[in-house]
């Protein structure tokens, strides 16, 4: 157990240097920063003397290395745009996104397992004929579109929710969050329903079908045969089987959640890092854009760790190596 | 004594399909009385299983019963709701499934699956539950039950956990415990034992048992009573010693003449006659079209000497803390030109392993293999490996997994003739077309795909396929344990003509004794990786040597009982 988790770290820990690698890629490859720092009186003194500031006169691995020491360390560099360290912008930035993802993962798994097993459970009824119908419509029509026709529902018509921003923060020391106040609350309705909805009927299309292959294992039926109740069958014996293959789907779903908040975050002008990076793409922005990168491998890489260790808890099979009959 | 526990009178199930209704079970009676073990026998499709899911309401949709009654201590409960039903089940009428690896929930300890359905059915507390549960378990046989009821079913052997099983039908002191097939997922030995615990608690409690099974060696060992079923309809009825010792239907009479006795050597297994289910096997055609290779000088067209395999049982990055398991340990012997090699062992053993490295699907650990007299091991070029694979031709165990689903029959018989580049053109389709004759199924069956054949159909496909490349070895690891003793009994013959008509070589890998005896001219005995014994087939049941082997045959069932009508012509 320990070797796997150990493994699976340092497993990461690659990942992410590559991410750096491509991220501090982009800042040798889209354009000379010289050019953009310095006016158009320079002299080869000045671009000399900036470039040795900059460390920029340094061969690739050694700036690299500094990239990633100062990236460790939570320095991003400068945004070219505002002027302002990244990481003070992100931090800024990212309690708004990470609670738009919090609520529409926590939407998209809650409501997703729930419409699952009740599809499943009743196969041929009429509701959940109508809801498998009904999912596909989430599957297939396009985030933007989704919310737009949300904030054409809901606000210009109906007038109930607001059709952008955040509402009202309280302030947590760096963190500020919007789930305190009612038009905070109101305001993340909208956003977190589009973000997650694709998630949601993917769960439950998933979870479904999972589900009616686990209904017909001979351990389900042998729990039938025993008498136990249907709910104890429906929930102890045959969810929980199939959760495992579930869990790694939805592991990775939850890390396109913060990554496809980019268009959400568009669509409703909410204030998160989603929104930083359009602008920043916008500005040929490269710090903020390289930190954003770092930041969304970051939260990938770390989720399918949880998502691996999640097994050994649900898993039993795992946790004893070999022991097993083979 | 005489109150019946379960009264089956004129039950028929019904499946209605799209196109017409499928009658599953037609007009069947059965009765069990307390402390009695009923048989119900019969081959796949005839009923069985379905008749115990309707006593126990478990028919799958649409599934439904039509007609009859079901009682129970002569109450009606067949046309209970289904909260009347889950009051039944468990609770007065247990069921045991076929598979013991697939009838236990992986994700919870053997406890609490024990102590849950202790707690529903006799509403004691959780520790009174787990009390009984640690009883049960040792009563089932279960050593050190009070540690291992902590542990999850993968962590039992098959046995233990169809002992588990059996413990989780006992929870609620039920009156009847139907067993569906409870073990022929099991090795011999294992077999024995179940049944045995079986046997003790029919006896002991006085339950009675609705044994369903295929297995006329479990019926004749275990039963009090047995009915046959053939094609959803009850065709004979009585006490075991009677169906089994002075069949009177004509079908009982077949089903016994096709299953296989260890005590009696037989020429050819008589055909199912019953049924009009006789298949041609044009062995005559076959053998004239057939290039015969040169025999081999020394009479020993394989030979295998100090075979070894291991396998990587928990990896490491550092090489000493490596732990390997040795699944073949120095395993030695040689086949002779024409002759049929048998293996037998137990699961585990590592019969099957041996027969993967001679067909070269895995690599060896150690050891050497010979193939008419050449060193198959020291081959170096990819061509020399190729004419080695064309002579040697494999069947395996599960007729349903050895075909490619989306591969036509006749793409599946010629892709070995193609790959090997031995026909081209319209003499490849001749080829398989021929073969498909041969075989019985008529060259128009390659046209259609494996799922529309029958298991045994699916087994003569593997056999014309093996056959296509004109092998000189042939390779049949458990060719017949998945297959009904009828249609095991046509591919057994087909097998025997092989190697007479032919001169086919041929290695047979089986469990089934009674199956090894019919077949091989010499038998190896394995036990956990080692070669036990080798002698001649005839001695090695006469007068075995080892005591493990001495044990093997001693678990074999006896079938003593089993009439000899109809074979009477081909006891050699």
């Amino acid at each position: 157990m320990l070797t796997y988790v150990l493994k699976r770290v340092l497993q990461s820990a690659l990942v992410l240097l590559v991410v750096g690698l491509v991220a501090f890629s982009m800042f040798q490859f889209v354009g000379d920063p010289i050019d953009n720092m310095l006016g158009q009186e320079r002299t080869d003194a000045d671009i000399a003397r900036l470039r040795a500031e900059l460390g920029l006169d340094q061969p690739f691995p050694v700036q690299y290395y500094k990239f990633l020491e100062n990236a460790v360390q939570g320095d991003f560099g400068v945004s070219y745009r505002q002027g302002r360290p990244v990481a003070e912008i992100l931090v800024e930035r990212a309690p708004a996104t990470l609670e738009l993802a919090a609520v529409s993962g926590f939407l998209a798994i809650s409501i997703g397992i729930g419409l699952g097993v009740f599809t499943a459970i009743r196969k041929d009824g009429f509701l959940a004929n109508a809801i498998m119908s009904i999912s596909l419509i989430g599957v297939s029509l396009p985030t933007f579109l989704i919310g737009i026709l949300l904030i054409y529902l809901f606000s210009v018509e109906l007038g109930w929710l607001p059709a952008f921003g955040r509402g009202d923060v309280v302030k947590f020391g760096w963190w500020s969050t919007g789930l305190l106040t009612s038009t905070g609350l109101k305001a993340i309705i909208l956003p977190a329903i589009t973000l997650g909805l694709y998630q949601m009927t993917l769960i439950m299309r998933l979870v479904r079908s999972e589900m009616l292959e686990v209904l017909r294992q001979d351990y389900v039926r042998f729990a039938r045969a025993r008498g136990l109740k249907d709910r104890t069958v429906n929930f102890r014996h045959a969810l929980k089987n199939t959760l495992v293959p579930v869990i790694t789907v939805t592991g990775l779903q939850l890390g396109s959640i913060i990554a496809f908040a980019i268009i959400t975050e568009t669509v409703f002008q909410w204030p998160g890092v989603g929104l930083l990076f359009i602008n920043a793409v916008q500005f040929v922005d490269i710090p903020v854009m390289a930190a954003y990168l770092m930041l969304i491998s970051v939260m990938f890489v770390g989720i399918n760790l949880i998502v691996d260790l999640l097994y050994f808890a649900i898993d039993p099979r795992l946790r004893t190596d070999g022991k097993g009959a083979h | 004594m005489t109150e019946k526990l379960l009264d089956i009178e004129g039950l028929s199930v019904h499946f209605p399909t799209r196109r017409k209704l499928f009658v599953a079970v037609n007009k069947a009676n059965l009765t069990v009385e307390p402390g009695e073990i009923h048989g119900l026998v019969g081959e796949s499709g005839a009923g069985k299983s379905t008749i115990g899911a309707a006593v126990m309401g478990l028919l799958e949709r649409p599934g439904h019963i039509a007609e009859g009654t079901v009682s129970f201590k002569g109450e009606h409960i067949n046309g209970r709701d289904a909260d009347g039903m889950r009051a039944l089940r468990g609770a007065k009428i247990s069921m045991i499934f076929q598979d013991p690896l697939t009838s236990l929930n992986p994700l919870l300890t053997v406890g609490q699956q024990l102590v849950e359905t202790i707690q529903f059915h006799l509403n004691l507390s959780e520790a009174d539950s787990k009390k009984r549960a640690i009883e049960l378990l040792d009563r089932v046989g279960i050593p050190m039950p009070d540690e291992r009821i902590n542990q999850y079913p993968h962590q039992f052997s098959g046995g233990m956990r169809q002992r588990v099983v059996i413990a989780l039908a006992l929870c609620s002191e039920p009156d009847v415990i139907i067993a569906d097939e409870p073990t022929t997922a099991l090795d011999v030995s294992i077999q024995a034992q179940i049944l045995e615990l079986i046997k003790e608690l029919a006896r002991e409690r006085q339950t009675g048992v609705v044994l369903i099974t295929h297995d006329m060696g479990v019926i004749a060992d275990t039963t009090d009573k047995v009915t046959v079923m053939y094609q959803g309809e009850v065709v004979e009825s009585g006490t075991t010693q009677q169906v089994l010792g002075a069949p009177a239907h004509e079908y009982t009479k077949s089903l016994i003449a096709a299953v296989p006795r260890p005590t009696l050597k037989v020429h050819r297994f008589p055909q199912l006659s019953y049924g009009g289910r006789q298949i041609e096997f044009h062995i005559d055609d076959l053998a004239r079209n057939w290039d015969r290779p040169e025999p081999t000088k020394s009479g020993t067209l394989l030979k295998v000497d100090g075979l070894t395999k291991t396998f990587l049982q928990s990896g490491s990055i550092i090489p000493s803390r490596r732990k390997y398991f040795t699944a073949v340990d120095k395993v030695s012997f040689d086949i002779r030109e024409g002759e049929v090699f048998g293996i037998v062992g137990e699961s585990g053993s590592g019969k099957s392993t041996v027969a993967r490295m001679i067909a070269t699907l895995y690599q060896t650990n150690g050891g050497k293999i010979f193939f008419d007299d050449e060193e198959i091991t020291q081959l170096k070029t990819a061509k020399d490996l190729e004419t080695y694979r064309r002579q040697i031709q494999m069947i395996f165990q599960d007729p349903f997994s050895s075909l490619n689903p989306r591969m036509r029959v006749d793409e599946i018989i010629a892709e070995p003739v193609k790959h090997h580049k031995l026909l081209e053109g319209a003499a490849i389709q001749h080829r398989v077309d021929e073969l498909l004759e041969r075989v019985g199924l008529g060259s128009e069956a390659g046209r259609k795909y494996p799922h529309e054949f029958s298991g045994g159909q699916r087994q003569r496909i593997s056999i014309a396929r093996a056959l296509a490349t004109q092998p000189r070895f042939l390779i049949c690891d458990e060719p017949t344990s998945a297959l009904d003793v009828s249609i095991q009994a046509q591919i057994l013959n087909i097998l025997k003509d092989l190697q007479e008509h032919l001169g086919l070589t041929m290695l047979f890998i089986s469990h089934d004794l009674p199956v090894v005896r019919q077949m091989c001219d010499r038998v190896g005995v394995m036990r956990q990786g080692q070669m036990v014994e080798v002698a001649e087939t005839e001695a090695l049941f006469a007068a075995p040597k080892e005591t493990y082997t001495r044990e093997l045959l001693s678990l074999m069932p006896k079938l003593e009982g089993l009439s000899t009508e109809g074979l009477e012509d081909e006891i050699i």
